[in-house]
């Protein structure tokens, strides 16, 4: 193996414009780049500076959740309730096509109760009991703000930073800049759920490489027998018959690689080799069975049922365990343009429990200083109703201020940051836009995000395209 | 940087033997000597393109470049009146004095350690070299002549270099010329049954026929290569090999790309295209109709179909939108294709301000977009309808103007007419304006139609100013960069790499050709030609160049890994439609059916509806579950015609580099990772070959035994007879898992259970099992998935 490493990646050096792109061959060879120590060797470029966080796991809530019956409790919009946002908050601003030819734009006052909590005082709606409960571990952002109003911008977005599809996802950028810790699973891992709400499709761009090479595309992981897609052998065949095959296999390829003496054909073998031994290491990742019960009683009794977000938080667990670097859930449904309260009431049963299981699991494990984890949606919902404002009212996309939450990995714990103005609407204090997120994620992996380029069509990119500022403030 | 500054005088000690420290910073301060950094040498004469531009290019013109509201300290590098001009009002004081580089400021600020002043700076994470640092030094020494970017001269004819006896055409003159100036000779050619092989891909994406190739292997005639060069351009399976490469181009897909993802119709449109390649129809009207064919004076109903070219972008039906957000991606979508497949420029670095590196100011881009935005269209279009403008193929068009959509199901049972986009501009001219930040909402002042400059100014005396005009000004023969972008996308298809290896960029940031005289006598050549295709590739696969074996030499592993000076043939890994249609078409499942609506063939279940949003939603919410057609007539098509949607790719394709149709992309990668690994051992498509390939084999009474089987099958996956060695190893490996199957009936019946295709009872179901797995271990060897 050593000679063709060493051939290949001088190649690979010579030909990137920048020499970065060598970083990413330990993951096309199937091997690590990093080791299990994390040390990045390759050529000395990554990380940039010592990295707080190795791993991240992150719980993208789909469809936008509503700050104002989760984190952000507005006490004069109840005193408001029904009455006119006012002009001069607005000033003006563009709205989503779904409420922008409204007459009126009046306010909602939560009917969710808040308490507040821990040591830092966090003020945390009713609907997120067990979130309450580690208020104290999270840092909560409640100024964070997007530039996109529908979903598949935003999602685009927050995860490729630009709205307009064509950039690799975060998951990839760190996958190739930092490989993988363990070469029997790839370093970037998607787990899919869905939660009985209004549902906006996801695009599986938004775990793409696009220009990046695909062998840093997310990987799906699914519920049920077939964890990643042409995983399971076909039926008849044993694992002795699959051996043998893949030996043979080897055998005639090494021949082959003799009689043309071209080193892609050694890599082959070697990934074929790693399809074998994912094709053990997934299914032993993805059976749960020797969990103990009261793993189940942290994350709840969904955790037994595969598919669902607090199975798939126990198995981002398990990712991260393995060393896999970057884990994505999805949990799909928190449009509440209607029903607002019964969705929103769901969709936070759904998470709320698994989520905070998942902090207080890591922590225990004594991987939550290294683990990143980040729950939030692509935007926040309006100050205002879609709607009559009967029973069945929502609220529409609003990207001008957010919550979202951020644990471990270097992050300040039990602490609030930023603020939105009485109605909600707008950020008053310590705004922090998608690219600063991006920014300070990258951070936390000791990687400059202004350094961390890849040449593509003649321009350096990077996932901050030509912004971004790490928020310093809440860096442990 | 104390590694560098190791390298370099480990370097000096190995150069100088005696020198001793101070003298070797004499040396350096000097910058007399011809050294080697890091291995390479500095060349004895620095020429401006290939070596000075790149550097300038990349680490100086962010802020000394193109771009004027970026500029500093008002020094340009990218023209040459820039470069050499006065930095101060007294004239004396020059970033670069000729022959000079002690008083060039540009050497002193790239030397100096001191942050204020040094260059690159060190905010811009940037640095020189050392090497680049000498190249720069020694071009400013010997002169420092400037020359244009080469890409934006037009092509001369150059002569073609005196060719030796091994060479079969003018390409091949071109290629010895600069394999011997590195060292290398010409492999020897290929096997005749490799050979074959690799021509029936490149030509038509298929593997030859068991009855091409056994006409060919006895074919002793002298021309019989030339006369299976002439079958397979002829032959149908040709336009579709072109059609696969071209939909990436014009970022074909089935659905509209955004949220919900909606079906749309534009197979009628692929089937212009594949028919427009299979008649060679000249390239300069290819591209004329597909850009402008509504425009065309008494445009024909194909020329309008083919204008759909210019409407494969995405389309959002997201409720919520901004209307006219989207109209103007749409617009710029096509701008960008426009730069990137026909003239290899990146026209959208121009969009938010003046491009960084080429010479294109943000006015010309809007300029040019101005060509795009005359479309009567809406940013959002509601779920369910066709976005305007279309036009309705009725069954009188089928019978009439477009007979090669006529035979097609899709009509004989469907519905009368379907609704296809196409391209109009409305009547009236609509205004365009530069957009502050390439922002819908931020017009700036109007701006006139016009395309870069540099590249060829937009006469309007002489083009008519319209997408029609801007299609002949695309094909004009002071055109600079058409006719080279097209034949080196030949080139890339053929050889795996383009003399520009950068397909998708010639610009300053652009790769520089390996071999730009061959490259400007196959543009010109192909310009004469009156635009033919098929003479081009003629020339490319009957080279010797291109009939050379592939064998990697250690010599060539040393001297060129990548195979950039040709001493051996292409090697490279296929794109996945060739190796899933490889697989469908040896095994005898192909239907070679030519066009029509796409098809769904098997994907592992379950993956729409992970993304999808709810069916019971709302019907109108696009499609919830893929529903594999069952068919032959559909499920074992080639496989550009497989559904593509866009949000939820087909995962096989995903898997093997295909790109995802969401842009213009005129070059895949070809990586090599577990999940193809998984893709080949698993699929069911795969599966199911094999099983009809081991049942077909095992029934031929031709065949009297495994042995002869295996040997067969082995011919057909990879169109040669297995090695002795092979063929033992290959039986023995049967013999195992025959003997296996034999103890393990169930297993051998429940293997086999695989795919739709109808099973024949099996005499012998273990040997027939046993075969199958051979047979799949055949389609995942190396060699079945490369050229």
């Amino acid at each position: 193996m050593e000679p063709l490493n060493t051939l290949n990646r001088r190649t690979f050096l010579h030909r990137s414009a920048i020499g970065i792109g060598g970083l990413a061959l330990g993951a096309l060879l199937g091997k690590s780049c990093t080791s299990n120590s994390d040390e990045t060797g390759m050529a000395g470029l990554l990380p940039h500076f010592a990295p707080k966080a190795k791993r991240v796991i992150y719980l993208f809530q789909s469809g936008a959740p509503s700050q104002f019956e989760l984190f952000d409790w507005k006490p004069e919009m109840r005193k408001r309730h029904g009455q006119e946002l006012p002009e001069s908050v607005r000033m003006g601003q563009r709205l989503t096509g779904m409420t922008a030819n409204q007459r009126s734009f009046p306010l909602i006052g939560s009917r969710v109760d808040f308490r507040q909590y821990g040591q830092s005082g966090a003020w945390i709606s009713d609907l997120l009991p067990h979130t309450a409960r580690i208020v104290d571990d999270l840092c909560i952002i409640r100024s964070m703000h997007t530039d996109a109003i529908n979903h598949d911008p935003a999602v685009t977005f927050f995860q490729t930073g630009h709205q307009q599809p064509g950039r690799p996802a975060i998951g990839s950028w760190l996958s190739y800049g930092l490989g993988s810790a363990n070469s029997n699973l790839p370093a970037f891992v998607v787990l899919l759920s869905r939660g009985k709400g209004n549902i906006q499709p996801l695009a599986s761009r938004v775990w793409g490489s696009a220009f990046l090479p695909s062998i840093h595309q997310g990987v799906q992981f699914r519920g049920g027998a077939d964890p990643v897609l042409y995983l399971r052998d076909p039926g008849g065949l044993d694992s002795l018959s699959r051996r043998n095959m893949l030996n043979m296999l080897a055998k005639l390829n090494e021949q082959a690689a003799r009689e043309f003496g071209d080193p892609e054909i050694h890599a082959r073998v070697s990934q074929y080799e790693m399809a074998y031994r994912m094709q053990t290491s997934v299914p032993d990742l993805t059976d749960l069975s020797d969990e103990p019960d009261s793993t189940f009683r942290l994350y709840g009794a969904d955790a037994m049922i595969p598919g669902t977000y607090a199975a798939n938080a126990l198995l981002a667990r398990r990712l991260c365990e393995r060393g896999v670097r970057f884990v994505q859930l999805y949990h799909m449904g928190w449009d509440a343009h209607f029903d607002l309260l019964g969705m929103t009431s769901r969709l936070a049963k759904d998470v709320d429990q698994a989520s905070a299981a998942l902090v207080t699991d890591l922590k225990q494990r004594g991987l939550l200083d290294e683990t990143l984890v980040i729950w939030g949606g692509e935007f926040g919902r309006t100050t205002y109703g879609q709607g009559t404002l009967d029973e069945n009212y929502g609220r529409d996309h609003h990207p001008r201020c957010f919550t979202i939450w951020m644990a471990g990995g270097g992050i300040k714990p039990g602490m609030v940051y930023g603020e939105t103005d009485e109605f909600g609407y707008n950020v008053l204090e310590n705004p922090v836009d998608v690219h600063d997120f991006q920014a300070t994620l990258m951070h936390l992996f000791g990687i400059d995000h202004e350094r961390f380029v890849y040449a593509y069509q003649g321009r350096r990119f990077r996932l901050t395209d030509v912004a971004g500022k790490v928020v310093q403030d809440i860096l442990a | 940087m104390g590694k560098k500054r190791y390298i370099t005088f480990s370097k000096m000690r190995w150069l100088g033997g005696g020198l001793f420290l101070l003298g070797a910073l004499v040396w350096l301060v000097n910058f007399r000597s011809a050294v080697a950094v890091a291995g390479e040498q500095i060349p004895e004469t620095v020429d401006f393109n290939w070596h000075i531009r790149p550097i300038l290019s990349d680490r100086c013109f962010a802020c000394h470049g193109p771009d004027a509201n970026k500029r500093q300290a008002n020094l340009r590098l990218d023209t040459e009146a820039g470069a050499f001009a006065a930095l101060d009002s007294l004239g004396t004081r020059f970033a670069i004095v000729p022959g000079n580089p002690d008083a060039s400021i540009l050497v002193q600020r790239i030397f100096t350690a001191h942050p204020d002043s040094m260059m690159p700076p060190p905010d811009s994470h940037l640095s020189l070299s050392e090497f680049e640092k000498k190249l720069l030094v020694r071009w400013i020494q010997q002169g420092a002549r400037w020359k244009q970017h080469w890409a934006y001269l037009a092509p001369k004819r150059p002569q073609v270099p005196d060719a030796g006896d091994w060479s079969r055409n003018p390409v091949d003159a071109f290629v010895l010329e600069k394999m011997q100036a590195h060292g290398l000779a010409p492999a020897p050619e290929a096997e005749k049954d490799r050979l074959l092989r690799r021509l029936s891909f490149v030509l038509t994406g298929l593997p030859p026929t068991p009855e091409q190739t056994r006409r060919f292997l006895q074919d002793e005639a002298p021309d019989a290569y030339e006369r299976l060069v002439d079958t397979l351009l002829a032959s149908p399976a040709y336009g579709e090999r072109w059609a696969m490469n071209w939909l990436d181009i014009a970022r074909y897909a089935d659905t509209h790309g955004y949220q919900d993802d909606l079906p749309r119709t534009m197979w009628p449109w692929r089937d212009w295209v594949i028919r427009a390649f299979n008649s060679n129809m000249p390239v300069d009207q290819f591209v004329r109709w597909q850009l402008a064919g509504d425009l065309e004076p008494r445009a024909t109903r194909a020329m309008l179909l083919a204008s759909a070219f210019n409407r494969n972008h995405k389309i959002t039906q997201e409720g919520g939108v901004i209307d006219e957000e989207y109209r103007i991606e749409y617009v710029a979508d096509r701008t960008n294709t426009l730069g990137k497949a026909f003239l290899g420029i990146t026209l959208e670095c121009a969009r938010c301000h003046d491009h960084k590196y080429d010479p294109v100011t943000m006015r010309e881009y809007y300029g040019t977009f101005s060509f795009f935005n005359q479309v009567p269209e809406q940013g959002f279009v509601p779920n369910l309808e066709t976005p305007r403008p279309y036009m309705i193929l009725s069954r009188a068009d089928l019978e009439q103007e477009l007979p090669f959509l006529k035979n097609h199901p899709a009509f004989a049972a469907g519905p009368d007419s379907i609704r296809q986009m196409i391209m109009r501009d409305s009547a009236g001219i609509r205004k365009t304006c530069r957009l502050n930040r390439g922002q819908y909402d931020q017009p700036e002042e109007e701006v006139p139609l016009a395309t870069p400059a540099a590249i060829l100014p937009f006469d309007t005396t002489r083009f008519a100013p319209n997408r029609l005009g801007l299609a002949h000004w695309l094909f004009a023969p002071e055109n600079p960069l058409t006719a080279r972008v097209w034949v080196n996308r030949l080139w890339q298809e053929i050889f795996g790499t383009g003399i520009v290896s950068t397909t998708e960029n010639f610009g300053v940031q652009g790769a520089l050709p390996t071999h730009p005289e061959l490259l400007d006598w196959l543009a010109v050549e192909f310009r004469e030609n009156g635009w033919d295709q098929q003479q081009i590739l003629r020339l490319l696969v009957r080279s010797a160049t291109f009939r050379q074996s592939s064998i990697i030499v250690d010599r060539h592993r040393q001297l060129d890994p990548e195979n950039r000076w040709l001493a051996r043939g292409p090697r490279f890994r296929m794109p996945y439609e060739f190796i899933r249609d490889n697989v469908l078409a040896s095994s005898g499942l192909l239907n070679p059916l030519l066009g029509g609506p796409p098809v769904k063939p098997w994907q592992p279940p379950g993956i729409w509806e992970e993304l999808a949003t709810e069916k019971t939603a709302n019907s109108s919410r696009g499609e919830f579950t893929y529903v594999a057609d069952t068919l032959p007539g559909k499920i074992y098509r080639r496989s550009l015609y497989t559904y593509q949607r866009r949000t939820i790719p087909p995962p096989a394709h995903l898997s093997f580099d295909a790109p995802v149709r969401d842009n213009c992309e005129v070059r895949r990668m070809r990586s090599n990772t577990p999940l193809q690994a998984l893709v080949m051992l698993n699929d069911q498509q795969v599966l199911e070959a094999s099983r009809v390939l081991a049942g077909r084999l095992l029934s031929d009474p031709a065949l009297p035994d495994p042995m002869a089987c295996i040997s067969r099958a082995f011919e057909r996956v990879l169109t040669r007879s297995p090695e002795k060695r092979e063929l033992q190893e290959l039986s023995g490996f049967f013999n195992t898992e025959y003997q296996r199957f034999q103890e393990r009936p169930d297993a051998a019946r429940q293997l086999m259970a695989v795919g739709r295709f109808p099973q024949v009872e099996a005499r012998n179901p273990a040997a027939q099992a046993a075969l199958m797995l051979t047979i799949s271990l055949l389609y995942n060897l190396d060699e079945a998935l490369m050229l």
